[in-house]
């Protein structure tokens, strides 16, 4: 077995995605059968071989830092969830103690 | 004048000569959505208000002798994966349900500046992932050749508007094969322009390395004026190629294959592929022989395993660029009752906003990306996809161009492949290579298999910034083939039914 259905629980953990214990018996099994299936990569004999993370070649693209109109913060807020203040509302960020 | 028949340069032509307003040709298009639509249901949006004021202003200005490009007054329907201020953008996905863009993409903005007239957002895998779209949030698209098979994906919303006279012209995006599999599947013609020569700006991120948008339609010289149109380089996507677009038009209009060297690879052929595909594949490389092109073999050996660095590298990428969905700035919010913290909201949101194969990939990326297993999956997708690069290179020492079919099967029905994750990727195994390695490759009609008399696709593979090379041998195929059939391949399409009144007549012989 390439992946256990606890490791794709904890995967969905550090993903932020709260899988039900249905998901995880559906999803588990068709992780393994796909993992197994990509695993032949390692069948590759690469050594040496530099990766490629991109196809263009591109390294370090600049644009002159020159001051141009954004955003207004009705715009920027118009989407929002919540909003308060003219300021994104999120939900508390630290545990309770 | 049935003038959802048109092609798009017909359209122009009758635009520019006066003969029919703009208003008039975006009226009939949206009439034929309305007409159709609840069959196929290629539009989550039609923007039926904003396409008629933009058709009126491409009236005045050409009232008013201003001087107008061949797409203006051009109906054209966007895949929602494009943002649009004043239509909404979905990409398929619960979590972006009603989400109104306060910003154009770049590829909208200069469809607009060509006075293109945006019609609607198409339909799409959730976030582009998949080869059906099936997984849209908001149900699937149906074949317009027949309704209960799938339309290709994830641009087939693009894809079926075409194939079924809702639009003459669509935008689509491919990452893996998004564009091209789908017009393969239905009749049409789909390109996927070199990587960095369409621009990324305001295109929703599934795997950004690979993403490029790119248009379809139903004949190879509409296909290449709306290349023209969206493609070149854009100062806002960092991997955008400063260098003039390819010369496509003239290419589509030159359609000349004659001492061309045609390369056929070797190992998109054999196992898995439906014998009618490659019946057509085989007597579309006969003719381009016949043509004057010379026909070769090509091996690309590590093309085999194109599919499993592909299904290690996209997933990576997307579970990075998926992390922007937090329920923070915009889209659905989740749990927020004022005693959850953000982590929980955050997680019940991506439960409850993303389908299955969305979830499917983000968490195969986290694995892929693992420390410990890094160099095992990532790592050595990025080398597989150098070794890909470097059997492009010597392939296109031996040849102009290489053909292949687009995909192994004809449009497979709905519900067929949905729980079947590596069933569906295989749909993907032919258009993969020309992602990983970024060059340009287009998808034309070759026939219809003589199994279920649904169409296949020649593919056509150049080289980086090559792409007039697609044009000219994709519009030489399409003359010919249009030629032996006694009309183009779409006018075979059965699926809407037969009764409309410009269908009869204009159909003789079988393809």
């Amino acid at each position: 077995m390439a992946i256990t259905r606890d490791e794709v629980a904890h995967l969905a953990r550090l993903s932020r995605i709260a899988l039900t214990d249905a998901e995880l018996d559906h999803l588990a099994p068709q992780l393994d059968q796909i993992i197994t299936a990509v695993a032949q990569v390692q069948e590759v004999a690469a050594e040496g071989i530099p990766p490629t993370s991109h196809a263009t070649g591109l390294v370090n693209v600049y644009r002159d830092d020159e001051p141009r109109p954004c955003l207004t913060p009705a715009d920027a807020l118009s989407q929002a969830p919540a909003v308060e203040q003219q300021r994104f509302r999120v939900p508390r960020i630290l545990a309770e103690e | 004048m049935e003038l959802t028949r048109k092609t798009a340069a017909e359209l122009s032509a009758l635009l520019a000569g006066g003969e029919v307003s703009a208003e008039e040709v975006t009226a009939a298009h949206l009439d034929r959505i309305a007409g159709c639509d609840d069959r196929v249901h290629a539009f989550l949006h039609v923007a039926a208000d904003g396409a008629v004021a933009a058709a009126r202003e491409v009236d005045r200005r050409r009232a008013a002798g201003d001087e107008l490009g061949p797409l203006a007054g051009v109906p054209v329907a966007l895949k929602d994966v494009f943002t649009t201020i004043g239509a909404p953008t979905t990409c398929g996905s619960r979590i972006l349900d009603g989400w109104q863009p306060p910003y154009d993409a770049t590829i909208t903005r200069r469809l607009r500046q060509a006075g293109a007239i945006i019609l609607g957002k198409t339909n799409m895998d959730e976030f582009a992932m998949g080869s059906s779209t099936e997984n849209s949030a908001f149900g699937p698209t149906r074949n317009p050749w027949n309704l209960s098979r799938v339309p290709g994906g994830s641009s087939g919303g693009s894809s079926a508007a075409v194939a079924a006279y809702q639009a003459p012209l669509a935008v689509g995006t491919d990452t893996g094969g998004s564009i091209r599999q789908p017009a393969s599947v239905c009749g049409i013609v789909g390109t996927k322009p070199t990587y960095g020569g369409s621009s990324r700006y305001g295109l929703v991120a599934f795997a950004s390395s690979l993403d490029t948008p790119g248009p379809l339609a139903r004949t190879v010289l509409d296909a290449a004026l709306l290349h023209e149109a969206i493609c070149g380089y854009d100062p806002m996507d960092s991997t955008s190629i400063d260098a003039p677009v390819p010369p496509v038009v003239a290419a589509a209009r030159q359609a000349d294959v004659s001492g061309m060297r045609i390369g056929v690879v070797t190992e998109l052929s054999g196992e898995g592929y439906q014998p009618g595909v490659m019946a057509r594949f085989a007597e579309a490389v006969e003719l381009l022989e016949s043509l004057g092109a010379k026909v070769t073999e090509v091996s690309c050996p590590n093309f085999r395993y194109a599919l499993p660095a592909y299904y290690l590298i996209a997933p990576s990428e997307c579970s990075s660029n998926l992390a922007r969905f937090d329920a923070m700035r915009y889209g659905l919010r989740v749990g927020d009752d004022g005693s959850a913290g953000a982590e929980e909201v955050m997680s019940l949101t991506r439960e409850a906003g993303f389908g299955d194969e969305v979830k499917r990939r983000i968490i195969l990326g986290a694995y892929a990306l693992s420390s410990g297993y890094y160099d095992a999956y990532y790592g050595k997708a990025q080398q597989v996809r150098t070794l890909i690069i470097r059997d492009f290179e010597a392939a296109f020492g031996q040849a102009d161009v290489l053909v292949s079919p687009v995909t192994p099967t004809t449009a497979f029905g709905i519900g067929e492949r949905a729980d079947d994750p590596m069933a569906m990727y295989l749909a993907d195994l032919c258009t993969i290579p020309s992602d990983l390695a970024g060059n340009a490759a287009i998808s034309v009609p070759c026939g219809l298999a003589s199994e279920d008399g649904l169409p296949a696709g020649l593919q056509v593979m150049a080289p980086v910034m090559a792409d007039d090379r697609l044009y000219r041998v994709a519009a030489a195929a399409e003359a010919a083939l249009t030629e032996r059939w006694g009309h183009p391949l779409i006018a075979e399409a059965k699926g809407l039914g037969t009764s409309e009144p410009w269908f009869s007549g204009e159909r003789g012989g079988s393809a």
